[in-house]
């Protein structure tokens, strides 16, 4: 009942800091050109996001930042804003995959490769729990191999040990 | 027009000749090499191991004439023509060599020949088992010289009139680092073909024993030192060289070099289970398979042109070869596994959730995931586009989501994992172990957030006070166990607590080695925790105007311009003060390459171990023709570049024998001298 209940409080308390995660943001016009502009990407083919796009004198970053802050002077949203430069540059023009359609894929199969994988290192480590010989206890913090004889180990340890 | 059979050979002709040589003692080597193993002519394979020892003579002697092509400016050769001109410098004429897709294959054969000279000269470590790494060896090889001779000969002439100068070396790889850096990327990934010989070949002869996996681990740890160089040393490049303020884009380039480093960091550490509990074997075999699979694929995809990359080398039809030696190469590994996989059953089973040996594994899961998702988001474009006939982008804002929670878990388990007990650890040793660390760190993330990083105002925030919280905590575990270790042994040779440290390291290098490996990993986390709280700003410089960042202020004392041979450049001079005092001048440039036409930015950085302020000369407005700079300053930088040298220390230390099996080694050679003319058994250095 005890546990029930701490598990209760803790399950409260992540999803109050996750909500605080989530409201937390008050950005100022700055902070958002800061923050578009490191999820598009320069159009003039040099594959890199827009407030990084390294090319001395590059025309087109400087075109594309422009519109930016011009968008940002209007007081679009941030999706508006995105949306625009989809309309005039295509889909290549953002950063990241969007969380739409197929680009779903994109975000969920690094998150499902992830569960499946540690889900299947937990079932391998309780079925090799299950069948693990019983062997006698290490007796400390230093393990043996215990196939080649205790007296294979104990040399190990001394070895390791020694002073 | 009948040729002149007459006419003496010119040098490109000689380095033709000699890569085909090469090509031909490969393929005996590989040939007489498998006949002998198969007919257990020790003879025949003499002749086989010295016909590969002779490959290097032959791909070192075209390596050389190509470079002495553009020493000699031989505009005749393509290659030169393409990659060099004759105000380069001498030291990026000899970069020259791996500058270029032709180039950069024959400098790949070469690093593979030096590493297939030292396996063959050290074969009496196992005259057997080296015969059989060999063979595997001379098939990669085979391949790499076919490419050369065949698809991109760096050889090749021009055709018409030779002209007076060269194009000249692209102006972004005109740097220090730039002439470093391949190098090292180029041993790691080439690195890794010996431990994937040596791992195959055990397996194709049932190898009894162990030895071949402390062989497969030590050559890997030198693959994965390499690498490790060539990674930081791009970075640094990237950080220094191109101008953007930040170390890291996710480039396809730069994530194919991640991905052999990954799986082989896991590799590095599960082999411990192998090595210490007989268990793995299987997962360890197929993560040496991988990275090295890993390795050619990297290989593939930045040459083939099947992702856009900010890199060289795209646009080339070097690609369906690739795809062919990798089906081969994995055809056989799934060959020989399945035909002998019997040999690699476990010896022992996992015992508890709480133990050394789940920590490995949960290690090794998320590194694997990590190297998925940095594979799954660089090719998602073409799938994309293959799919629903879009390409998207997947730039660095995926790849940090994605990964950066995968880093906090690992740097979590780098703290927890060294301190568990093999088997199985109660609660009270973990109680023990960790207490005073995890307070440590709870002390620094309530310092932290006094000082203003508030891990609810942003989730960058979070993860930087995270990554730091955690990066503390393993450093705080692994500073208890040198601090428990040296006093021990200081206590009983009477001696001070360093001398006990290093006595302490000396005894388990490989143990204590990757204590400092891990305390560069923590240091160069806290580097990357600093990109959260980088600022920049740009603007116009005229003549005494200020301009402000952080707690700096930049005045323009004066512009000044250069003409070299090579290039003609133009730099700012600013003043530097800090609280109301000059602390420094700072040169930023901007360089015109003559040759290529191209423009480049020189930047000026200025490093302490709080922050970096970090100045480009973007350029003139061209309505003002004033001068624009733009400033970034970005914390915690140094910590990064100091923890790569934490890490290269570390590996170094690991390699080295523990004080015990040296002495052993010496004690055997000095009783019994008569056997160290037949070579001695080599004493393994274990350790943990």
């Amino acid at each position: 009942m005890r546990r029930t209940t701490s598990h209760r409080w803790m399950a409260a308390l992540l999803l109050l800091s996750m909500a605080l995660l989530m409201s937390a943001s008050s950005d100022s016009t700055g902070q958002r050109f800061d923050k578009l502009g490191h999820n598009l990407m320069c159009s003039c083919g040099c594959n890199q996001v827009l407030l990084e796009c390294n090319h001395v004198g590059c025309s087109v970053s400087e075109q594309m930042r422009k519109e930016l802050k011009g968008a940002l002077a209007k007081g679009g949203s941030d999706k508006e804003i995105l949306a625009g430069f989809v309309t005039e540059y295509g889909p290549t023009v953002l950063a990241a995959p969007t969380t739409t359609g197929f680009n779903r894929v994109a975000w969920l199969m690094p998150v499902v490769i992830f569960l499946a994988a540690l889900t299947a290192v937990v079932l391998v480590v309780r079925a090799w729990k299950r069948r693990a010989p019983k062997e006698p206890p290490s007796g400390g913090d230093a393990g043996g191999d215990g196939s080649g004889g205790m007296d294979d180990f104990r040399r190990r340890a001394r070895e390791e040990t020694s002073l | 027009m009948t040729p002149d059979l007459h006419a003496p050979l010119n040098m490109p002709q000689i380095g033709s000749f000699t890569l085909l040589l090469g090509l031909a003692l490969s393929a005996y080597a590989f040939g007489a090499g498998l006949y002998a193993i198969l007919r257990s002519d020790d003879r025949l394979g003499e002749t086989a191991r010295r016909a590969g020892i002779a490959v290097f003579a032959a791909v070192t002697a075209a390596s050389a004439i190509l470079v002495y092509a553009a020493f000699s400016n031989d505009f005749s050769v393509a290659y030169i023509m393409h990659h060099s001109n004759r105000a380069l410098p001498g030291a990026y004429k000899f970069a020259a060599l791996w500058s270029g897709q032709e180039g950069s294959l024959l400098f790949w054969c070469w690093l593979l020949a030096c590493y297939g000279l030292v396996l063959r000269l050290r074969h009496k470590v196992d005259t057997r088992l080296v015969a059989h790494a060999s063979v595997v060896l001379s098939a990669v090889q085979i391949f790499f010289l076919v490419l050369v001779n065949f698809v991109a000969c760096p050889f090749a002439m021009n055709i018409g009139a030779i002209p007076a100068d060269g194009n000249g070396l692209n102006p972004l790889l005109q740097y220090p680092e730039m002439v470093i850096h391949p190098p090292m990327l180029y041993l790691g990934y080439v690195g890794m073909t010996v431990p994937f010989a040596f791992a195959l070949a055990a397996l194709i002869m049932r190898y009894p024993g162990e030895k071949w996996i402390h062989i497969t681990r030590r050559w890997t740890m030198v693959g994965w030192m390499f690498l490790t160089c060539g990674i930081f040393l791009g970075s640094y490049w990237a950080y220094r060289v191109l101008g953007w303020g930040g170390w890291w884009g996710w480039d396809p380039v730069e994530n194919a070099s991640l991905l052999p480093w990954l799986t082989g960091t896991a590799f590095l550490h599960s082999v411990m289970m192998q090595e210490k509990r007989g268990m793995m074997k299987v997962w360890n075999m197929w993560l040496i398979f991988s990275t090295f699979l890993l390795a050619i694929f990297g290989t593939f995809l930045t040459r083939s042109g099947v992702v856009s990359s900010v890199h060289a080398f795209a646009e080339s039809n070097i690609g369906p070869y690739f795809v062919v030696f990798l089906a081969i190469i994995f055809a056989a590994c799934l060959f020989f596994f399945l035909k002998n996989r019997s040999h690699l059953e476990s010896e022992h089973k996992l015992e508890s959730l709480v133990s050394r040996e789940s920590s490995f594994l949960f290690n090794n899961v998320l590194l694997l995931v990590a190297a998925f998702a940095v594979l799954w988001g660089t090719l998602f474009p073409v799938l994309s586009e293959w799919v629903t006939g879009h390409k998207v982008t997947v730039g660095p804002p995926f790849f940090n989501k994605v990964n950066i929670p995968i880093a906090l878990f690992l740097l979590l388990l780098t703290a927890v994992g060294p301190l568990l007990a093999w088997r199985k650890t109660s609660a009270e040793s973990l109680r023990k172990n960790f207490l005073i660390p995890a307070i440590i760190a709870l002390a620094v993330g309530v310092v932290l957030v006094g000082m203003g990083i508030h891990p609810w105002q942003e989730v960058d925030y979070f993860y930087s006070l995270m990554t730091i919280m955690l990066s503390v905590l393993v450093a705080a575990t692994i500073g208890s166990e040198f601090l428990r270790g040296g006093l021990v042994i200081a206590r009983h040779n009477n001696t001070n607590i360093l001398n006990g440290m290093w006595t302490l390291t000396r005894r388990n290098t490989r143990r204590y080695g990757g204590y400092i490996v891990h305390l560069g990993v923590v240091m160069s986390m806290i580097g990357f925790a600093g990109a959260a709280f980088y600022q920049n700003t740009e603007q116009e410089l005229g003549f005494g105007d200020k301009m402000m960042i952080g707690g700096y202020t930049l005045v323009c004392k004066s512009y000044t311009q250069d003409d070299k041979p090579n290039y003609s450049s133009e730099s700012a001079i600013l003043d530097i003060y800090k609280g109301g005092k000059q602390i420094d001048t700072m040169y930023p440039e901007q360089r015109f390459y003559k040759a290529s036409g191209q423009p480049a930015t020189i930047v000026a950085n200025r490093s302490t171990v709080m922050e970096d302020l970090y100045l480009v000369y973007t350029g003139k407005n061209p309505d003002t023709g004033r001068p624009i700079i733009k400033a970034h300053l970005n914390p915690l930088v140094w910590w990064i570049w100091s923890g790569a040298h934490f890490i290269l220390v570390g590996t170094i230390v690991a390699l080295c024998p523990n004080m015990h099996a040296v002495k052993k080694k010496v004690e055997a050679m000095v009783t019994a001298p008569a056997r160290t003319v037949t070579g001695v058994a080599p004493v393994e250095t274990g350790g943990d």
